[in-house]
């Protein structure tokens, strides 16, 4: 029988050509989805093969490598693309932000500022931001290479007539350098200010799609809006219940069948270096409608 | 106090723990071994060889035990093997027209050159469940005879002989054959991406869709021309040598799709073609994808495009299975990051909704 | 005539020393105007910088059309050396090229030769690598864009004289271009199509 046999990072050194030279492409134009051969990786497609595909082609032994889904190291499937990077890269691996040199994301980007010595790769599900508008990628490509975007301002501005605002709330479109309508992923629309001007390298992978596109560091991302309805980001109403920070995305975590609820920090890494700092929630303990009655009473 | 989820890790190798206990099944029935998945299913091997884009049952038979029979799901572990094996090159076409044959039926002649050649089908049997194959089943040895010598001409080149069907494109002399697994698709795509995306689509998909042109959508008037089942010899031009050499030879199953005729003032009128081909035999699959690639010759053949399966878009982007059931089953990640925004908005439109609906009456009582 | 033997080697690990050379080619053209050092060293023949090496190393392969300026095709020791370590077929029609080694500036042709890329598709365009004298010292260089917080500054030797002033046709060409990468023994600047770069004198 044929026993495999697998490459440093997985990926064959053809395979990894092939990336290497789509992502430099994708640098040199911001926002432009590059076209790839994408492989067939021993995870499923729309679990992070293009995000993996990205990674295998740019990690090296000196790599420290941080993997979160949903802004937190320990859900499953972040848990298994980190082992799999450890297992065929034999790389460093970390959660703690500041550590890493590449991280790997699905649906979220971390707290922590990032620096200019990292690069932060996103998985991508659907790459094209106007393929709920238009499913024809003939048609998409064509509006791209026109900068034609009409349509998506009038997608907008529906929900505004219909809602009285912009009904999306994440993977919430942005242009990039002036030119190019980008899909952001599914982030939560909380996470969009932080790509703008960004000192770290931005990569983006869709390995069912085949495309791969890049913000380059300090590179203007614009999310689109209105000049009578600017670009909100979503804000909560109450700090996180365990570390108390005020400015960070919270996951709401329902604790009990009575309604009750409590907001915590969705980037757990951030969230545990803040408590570890002697930061507390004011409500760490007790869910979260007990505390705001008590608020209210007092 | 609450405390954040921990543990993944443990829990994931826990689960593939379970996974491995429940694949073996019961440890007092015999484990079933690769020879028997390969000589006994040998069908479902076909299947994981062809949607896998992989010749090799031995793989194709160990795929379907680690997948425990989900044939989908062997399809993609021999998928995941086959993307970072080293490519050293294209072989020769195969000819079909010197296949050792094992079957061969024609539904547009009575008769032709060779024979009609019954073979190993289900066709005609009595779908009646057979207890008798419950256990202990000894087949009856196969009726033989003299193995003809005659030739046996694909009946399409029959057809072609007298103009009455389309010929065949001929690719240029030199001309490389597209390979979508790695030069990324775009459209539109050429014949040869959009045949080597149905050789590995989804059986049911192209089932599904070869059927709907039967129903009216995108109707081609089929006929089967001819279904051929048996061994081709495969050959690689090794550039040192300067000459080909033979690889060894597979089994494939070949549908030649004989298709509403096109003609115009300056083109005699004449049959076309569409073309389905599979590793092992399955005859669904080849006619199925026969119908399929007929309907998508729309656009070259002047046709409308009115129907799903004539819209090339639409079924390249969706006949792949590993693809499909790879963004179905990703619906299961977590998804709460992106959900609790959502949840965030509705709520803030159901406060505003709910503000704005307020009777002016309770307003007013209120104030 | 060098038999395949006597060849300058390639990569001692080719695995590693790709993905390094291209963390430092990835890191130029996210950071254009930055001189990026490449570490591992491979045999580089006639005209072919140490750089340039290892690039055309990490980056070409049989599915890469390469033009060869003149002074690199009359070099039988580059086109043997890049044929046998990378397979990359060398093409006489620039406009079908991925990429170009350019080792005498001076005689750079005119830059529309390359391939630009179409509208739908600007990735489809050539790579420019041009040996340079130096990238450290020279002529002083502003640069702004994509990659660059504010203004980055660079010091070059290059040929042509003219070269950024004739890169500015990427301007109204954009999103379709040309990328450029200058290499200066094991020196790489990196100055993608959204680069604009104005001279500020010696």
């Amino acid at each position: 029988m044929n026993a495999p046999a697998y490459n440093f990072a997985y990926l064959d050194e053809q395979t990894k050509r092939m990336i290497r030279r789509a992502i430099l492409k994708a640098i040199a134009i911001p926002g432009y989805q590059v076209p790839f051969a994408s492989r067939e990786m021993p995870m499923p497609y729309g679990w992070g093969t293009g995000g993996v595909q990205v990674t295998a082609a740019i990690l090296g032994p000196q790599d420290v490598l941080k993997v979160i889904d949903q802004g937190s190291d320990d859900t499953t499937n972040a848990i298994s693309i980190r082992k799999f990077f450890a297992k065929t890269a034999g790389v460093a691996t970390t959660t703690a932000t500041e550590e890493a040199t590449v991280i790997q994301t699905r649906h979220r980007i971390p707290e922590t500022a990032l620096n200019a010595n990292q690069v932060l790769v996103y998985q991508v599900p659907i790459p094209e931001p106007l393929r709920f508008l238009e499913p024809r990628e003939t048609e998409t490509r064509r509006m791209h290479a026109l900068a034609e975007y009409g349509l998506m301002h009038v997608k907008l501005y529906e929900d505004i007539a219909r809602f009285g605002h912009i009904a999306t709330a994440y993977a919430y479109p942005v242009k990039v350098n002036a030119r190019y309508v980008m899909d952001p992923s599914p982030t939560p629309k909380f996470d969009n200010p932080k790509m703008d001007n960004c000192p770290a390298l931005q990569l983006f992978g869709a390995g069912r799609e085949k495309r791969i596109y890049a913000i380059p560091p300090y590179t203007q991302v614009v999310s689109l809006d209105f000049e009578d309805h600017p670009f909100e980001p979503y804000r909560f109403n109450a700090p996180c219940a365990l570390c108390g920070a005020e400015n960070s995305y919270l996951d709401e975590i329902v604790t009990d069948d009575k309604g009750g609820r409590m907001f915590v920090c969705s980037d757990t890494d951030y969230c545990e270096g803040r408590q570890a700092a002697g930061h507390h929630g004011s409500l760490s303990a007790a869910p979260y409608k007990e505390k705001a009655q008590e608020a209210s009473n007092g | 106090m609450y405390v954040a989820v921990k543990g993944g890790e443990r829990a994931i190798e826990n689960a593939h723990r379970l996974l491995a206990h429940k694949r073996r099944g019961d440890q007092r029935v015999a484990e079933v071994t690769l020879n028997q998945i390969s000589e006994q299913l040998g069908l479902a091997v076909d299947r994981v060889m062809s949607e896998g884009s992989l010749y090799d049952r031995e793989l194709a038979a160990l795929a379907i035990k680690q997948a425990r029979g989900d044939l989908i799901e062997a399809i993609f572990l021999v998928r995941a093997f086959r993307a970072t094996l080293p490519r050293f090159g294209t072989s020769e076409p195969v000819d079909t027209g010197a296949m050792r044959l094992q079957r061969r039926v024609s539904a547009t002649f009575k008769d032709i050159p060779g024979g009609q050649i019954l073979g190993p089908t289900f066709d005609y049997t009595h779908r009646l469940l057979d207890p008798s194959l419950a256990e202990g089943f000894v087949p009856e040895t196969p009726a033989t005879a003299e193995a003809s010598t005659a030739p046996t001409p694909r009946v399409t080149d029959i057809l072609g002989r007298d103009g009455l069907i389309e010929s065949s494109p001929q690719a240029e002399d030199g001309a490389s054959v597209g390979d979508l697994t790695r030069e990324p698709l775009n459209f539109p795509a050429e014949r040869d991406l959009r045949l080597q995306n149905l050789a590995r689509g989804d059986e049911g998909f192209l089932l599904a869709m070869g059927y709907s042109t039967q129903r009216g959508y995108g109707r081609n008037h089929p006929f089967v021309g001819e279904i051929r089942f048996g061994e081709v010899e495969v050959e690689f031009f090794a550039e040192d040598a300067g000459f080909a050499v033979p690889l060894g030879a597979i089994e494939l199953t070949e549908c030649q799709m004989v298709n509403q005729f096109k003609g115009s003032a300056t083109e005699a009128p004449c049959f076309t073609r569409g073309y389905g081909l599979t590793f092992g035999q399955s005859e669904r699959k080849t006619m199925s994808m026969a119908l399929v690639d007929r309907a998508l010759r729309a656009r070259e053949l002047g046709e409308e495009v009115r129907a799903p399966a004539q819209d090339e878009e639409f079924v390249m982007s969706h006949s792949d299975n590993v693809q499909a059931t790879g963004f179905v089953e990703h619906l299961k990640l977590p998804h709460y990051v992106d959900f609790q925004s959502e949840l965030g908005l509705l709520r803030k439109l159901r406060q505003e909704f709910a503000e704005s609906n307020t009777p002016d009456a309770m307003k007013e009582a209120a104030e | 005539m060098t038999t395949i033997a006597e060849l300058p080697p390639g990569f001692a690990d080719k695995v590693l020393s790709a993905q390094s050379t291209f963390r430092s080619v990835m890191d130029a053209m996210a950071r254009p105007g930055s001189v990026q050092r490449i570490v591992p060293m491979a045999g580089a023949p006639g005209p072919l910088m140490r750089g340039t090496a290892a690039i055309a190393l990490t980056l070409f392969d049989h599915d890469t059309p390469l033009w060869l300026d003149a002074r690199m095709a009359e070099s039988s020791d580059v086109v043997k050396w890049l044929k046998f370590h990378t397979g990359a077929p060398v093409v006489r029609d620039a406009s079908i090229a991925s990429f170009a080694l350019i080792s005498d500036g001076g005689a750079l042709p005119s830059l529309e030769r390359f391939a630009l890329g179409s509208s739908e598709y600007p990735d489809r365009s050539t790579t420019v690598i041009i040996q340079v004298d130096s990238l450290v010292s020279g002529r002083s260089f502003e640069l702004r864009g994509p990659g660059i917080d504010g203004v980055a500054t660079l010091q070059a030797s290059i040929e042509p004289f003219d070269l950024f002033e004739r890169l500015h046709f990427n301007e109204a060409l954009f999103p379709r271009g040309i990328d450029v990468v200058l290499v200066a023994d094991d020196a790489v600047v990196a100055i993608p199509r959204t680069t604009r770069v104005v001279s500020m004198g010696s």
